[in-house]
C-alpha cells in the first residue's frame, strides 16, 4: 500500500487514470496532502466572522465552497460578504492597496509550497507599507504530518510518494527521519511517466527491503531545498503545534506569524480565534484524510455530498480525495442516484 | 460640453443626452438597415424554410481580454447557438446595461466589435436597446443578444439521434477562450497571454450541409466547455462516449495555463467552436470539410460513441481509463 502525501499527485493519479492500469498487488491511497481537506470547521468559521466584522477577505479558490460549523464562505458572499479569489498571495497586496479604508485578510492556508510564496507577499507589504493587510494562518508542515500517520498503530503505509512541490522547498533530507522508520520514499514530480516511475522505484525499493529517500523530481528539488524560501518562513514564521482534521493535533506541525509581526496575524489584530468548530454529523472526511476508508465506502458519498454541495472539504478542494474519486472514478450506481441537498 | 467623455445616468434617460448617444455612437454603425428611423420594432421579411431563435446574455469580466472583448463574444455567442442548430443567422437584436461612468471609449470599441463582427457573420442588427444602471449596479457593461435565423435543407440535429459507432469531431483546440478570461482575471502570463477562441462556427456549420443526413447533433462547447456538451449528448441513455485523449487538439500555451490554474481544459469554455456526432462513415469527410476552412484548421476526430450508460469516459496519453466528470458551478483557481 503505497500513499501520496500531496493533493497534486491525488488529482494527477485521477486524471490520468493511472490506477486503472495497477497491478492488483498495488494499492494507491491518499494521504493528508490537500491543505483544504486538512482545515478544521473552525478556521471557515473565522475567516465568517472576520467578514461580518467588515474585512475584506481574499482566498485561493478552493476555501470558497468548504462548509465551516454553519455556513461558508461562498454563502456568506451571497448574503454580501466581501470575499475576492485570488490566484497569487501578490493579488491580495493589490486588493489591499485599492481597498485602503478596508481591512484586507488574506486566507493564509496551505503546506510549505504556499507558506513561502505568502510570506513573500507579506515582506512585499513591509515594503511598500502596506498596514492594512493581516492573515488568517493554518499553514501546515507535511513531515510532522507523515510521522504522525506511521506511528499510529493501525496504519497500513509500506510506502510513501512524496510530493514535488513542497519537496522544492524543504528539499530531500527531511524525509530521512521517515525512511529511518523503515519507509522508503520517493520525490516526484506530476507527469504520468514520474509518477509510474516512482512507484517502480518504490516497490523495487520495498523487494530488496531498503527504506531510503529516493530524489526522482531532481530537475526541481535539490537536497537542501529552496534556501531563499526556507529564509524568508523563518524570517517570519515559527514553528507551532497544528490541529489537522482527521488527525487531530500534531506537535511541531504548523506555521504561524512570529510575536514581532503580531500586527499582520489576523487572529491577533481583529481579536478573532480560530477554534475547532462542529463537522457535519458522521462525515468521514477525517478517516479518508488518513488514508483509512476509501471515498466509496462513505455513506454520503457521491449522495448528499458532491463538490456543488459538500458535507466535507475532501469533496470540495479540487485536490481532495472524495472530488478526485468523484470526478474521475466514481462507480455509475453511485453516481445517478446522487438527490443533491 | 461637445464631447461625451463617460456614459452618464442620464445618458438613459431619454431625453436629450440619449437621443445624442443614439445619434452618435448607434446610427453610424448601424443605421444602414431597418435600424435607420430608430422604429420601435424591426420589420423583417418572412422565410421560406423554419426560423430558428436564440438568445444569451453577456456579462464576462474583464469585457477587453485577449483574443476578443464583450462585443465579438455577444455577437458570437447568439450566431453559433443558431448555428450549430443547423440554421443560416440572418438577424441579430443587441441590448446594453451600461455602468454609469463606463469610459464611452470603450464603449464605442465594444460596438465597433459588434458591428465587425456582425458584417463576418453576414447578419444584421435590426433592433436595440440601452440602458444606464448607476454606478456599482452592473460591472461595467452587459450585452444581451437575441439572433433569429433560417434552418438550413437536409439538417434535422437532436442528441437522441447520437447512437453506438458514431464518430466525436472538434472543429478545433478546446478550451481556449475559459482559460484566456481566467488568466487576464488573475493578470497571468501577460507576456504570452492564452487568447480567446471567440469566433463564429456558421461557416464550420455550412460547411456540413453536404453532409447532413450523417450529422446527428452539433453543439458549441460554451459555458461547461466539451464535458459539459458530451455530457448532456449522452445522459441517461444507453451510450457512452469514449475520448481519446492525445487526438483532443490544446494549444500549448492554453494546456500550460491551464494546469498552473488547475483547471481542467475540457471544462473550459470555447467560443469559435463545434462539436460534432456524426455517422462514422463521414467522420473524415467531416474533418476535412473543416480544414479547409481557416476556422477549423485544427479540427480533429477525438472520440467515439459506444454501448453504455451514459458516461464519459476518457483514455488517457499515460494509457489509463477514467471517468470526464462535469464541471462544477464555478471555476475556482486551486491553492497549490
Amino acid at each position: 500500500m503505497i500513499m501520496e502525501v500531496c493533493g497534486t499527485h491525488t488529482m494527477a493519479i485521477a486524471r490520468h487514470g493511472i490506477r486503472s492500469f495497477l497491478p492488483a498487488g498495488v494499492k494507491l491511497i491518499s494521504g493528508p496532502g490537500c491543505p483544504v481537506c486538512v482545515t478544521e470547521p473552525g478556521y471557515i468559521d473565522a475567516a465568517i466572522e472576520l467578514a461580518r466584522r467588515g474585512a475584506l477577505l481574499a482566498t485561493f479558490g478552493d476555501l470558497v465552497a468548504v462548509p465551516g460549523s454553519r455556513s461558508s464562505l461562498s454563502r456568506e458572499r451571497a448574503r454580501g460578504a466581501r470575499v475576492k479569489v485570488c490566484y497569487s498571495p501578490i493579488e491580495a497586496l493589490r486588493i489591499a492597496a485599492e481597498n485602503a479604508g478596508s481591512e484586507v485578510v488574506f486566507l493564509a492556508v496551505g503546506f510549505e509550497t504556499t507558506a513561502a510564496p505568502v510570506m513573500a507577499a507579506l515582506e512585499m507589504a513591509l515594503r511598500n507599507g502596506i498596514e492594512n493587510l493581516s492573515f488568517l494562518t493554518a499553514f501546515k508542515r507535511i513531515i510532522p504530518a507523515m510521522k504522525a500517520l506511521i506511528s499510529d498503530v493501525s496504519n497500513r503505509i509500506d510506502a510513501f510518494l512524496c510530493p514535488g512541490h513542497v519537496s522544492a522547498i524543504i528539499g530531500a533530507s527531511p524525509y530521512r527521519e521517515i525512511a529511518s522508520a523503515g519507509i522508503p520514499c520517493a520525490i516526484t514530480g506530476f507527469e504520468p511517466a514520474d509518477i509510474l516511475y516512482a512507484l517502480r522505484r518504490l516497490i523495487e525499493m520495498l523487494r530488496e527491503g531498503r527504506a531510503d529517500v529516493e530524489n526522482l523530481y531532481s530537475r526541481v528539488v535539490r537536497e537542501s531545498g529552496n534556501t531563499k524560501a526556507q529564509q524568508i518562513m523563518s524570517r517570519f514564521l515559527v514553528v507551532t503545534n497544528a490541529r489537522w482534521r482527521g488527525l487531530g493535533e500534531i506537535r511541531e506541525s504548523g506555521l504561524r506569524l512570529r510575536e514581532t509581526w503580531s500586527r499582520f496575524d489576523a487572529e491577533i489584530k481583529h481579536g478573532v480565534t480560530i477554534t475547532e468548530g462542529t463537522h457535519a454529523a458522521d462525515c468521514l472526511c477525517g478517516e479518508v484524510v488518513k488514508g483509512k476508508l476509501e471515498p466509496e465506502k462513505c455513506a454520503h458519498f457521491g449522495r448528499d455530498c458532491i463538490p456543488e454541495l459538500p458535507l466535507g472539504p475532501c469533496m470540495v478542494s479540487s485536490e481532495g480525495t472524495c472530488a478526485a474519486h468523484y470526478r474521475y472514478l466514481a462507480a455509475d450506481s453511485v453516481r445517478h442516484q446522487t438527490t443533491g441537498r | 460640453m461637445s464631447d461625451i467623455q463617460t456614459i452618464e445616468l442620464a445618458h438613459g434617460g431619454g431625453g436629450r443626452l440619449a437621443r445624442r448617444l443614439l445619434r452618435d455612437e448607434i446610427l453610424p454603425r448601424f443605421g444602414d438597415g431597418p435600424l435607420r428611423n430608430l422604429p420601435d420594432a424591426a420589420l423583417l421579411s418572412s422565410l421560406k424554410g423554419k426560423v430558428v431563435f436564440t438568445t444569451d446574455a453577456f456579462v464576462v469580466h474583464p469585457i477587453e481580454f485577449p483574443g476578443g472583448d464583450i462585443g465579438r463574444l455577444a455577437v458570437h455567442g447568439s450566431v453559433n447557438d443558431v448555428a450549430v442548430c443547423g440554421a443560416r443567422p440572418l438577424w441579430m437584436s443587441l441590448a446594453l446595461i451600461i455602468e454609469e461612468g463606463l469610459p464611452i471609449a470603450v464603449l464605442r470599441r465594444a460596438l465597433d466589435s459588434v458591428r465587425a463582427a456582425a458584417d463576418d457573420c453576414g447578419i444584421m442588427l435590426v433592433t436595440g436597446d440601452t440602458k444606464v444602471v448607476p454606478r456599482g449596479q452592473a460591472d461595467g457593461l452587459y450585452a444581451v443578444t437575441a439572433c433569429v435565423g433560417e434552418l438550413m435543407e437536409g439538417f434535422s440535429l437532436d442528441p437522441s439521434l447520437v447512437r453506438p459507432g458514431d464518430a466525436v469531431i472538434t472543429s478545433g483546440t478546446i478550451g481556449d477562450h475559459g482559460i484566456a478570461v481566467m488568466a487576464a482575471r488573475h493578470g497571468l502570463f501577460q507576456n504570452c497571454a492564452p487568447r480567446s477562441d471567440t469566433a463564429p462556427v456558421h461557416r464550420l456549420t455550412a460547411s456540413l450541409q453536404p453532409l447532413a443526413a450523417g450529422v446527428r447533433f452539433m453543439r458549441d462547447p460554451t459555458r461547461g466547455g466539451v464535458s459539459g456538451v458530451l455530457a448532456e449528448a449522452v445522459e441517461d441513455r444507453p451510450v457512452d462516449v469514449i475520448l481519446t485523449e492525445t487526438a483532443i487538439p490544446v494549444s500549448p500555451v492554453v494546456r500550460a495555463a491551464s494546469e498552473i490554474l488547475g483547471i481542467d481544459i475540457l471544462h473550459a469554455a470555447c467560443e469559435g467552436k463545434v462539436l460534432a456526432f456524426c455517422d462514422e462513415l463521414i467522420a473524415d469527410a467531416v474533418v476535412s470539410a473543416w480544414r479547409n476552412l481557416p476556422e477549423g484548421r485544427a479540427a480533429a476526430h477525438i472520440g467515439r460513441v459506444v454501448e453504455g450508460r451514459g458516461r464519459v469516459i476518457m483514455e488517457t496519453s499515460a494509457g489509463g481509463r477514467r471517468l470526464v466528470d462535469l464541471p462544477r458551478g464555478e471555476l475556482l483557481p486551486r491553492i497549490c
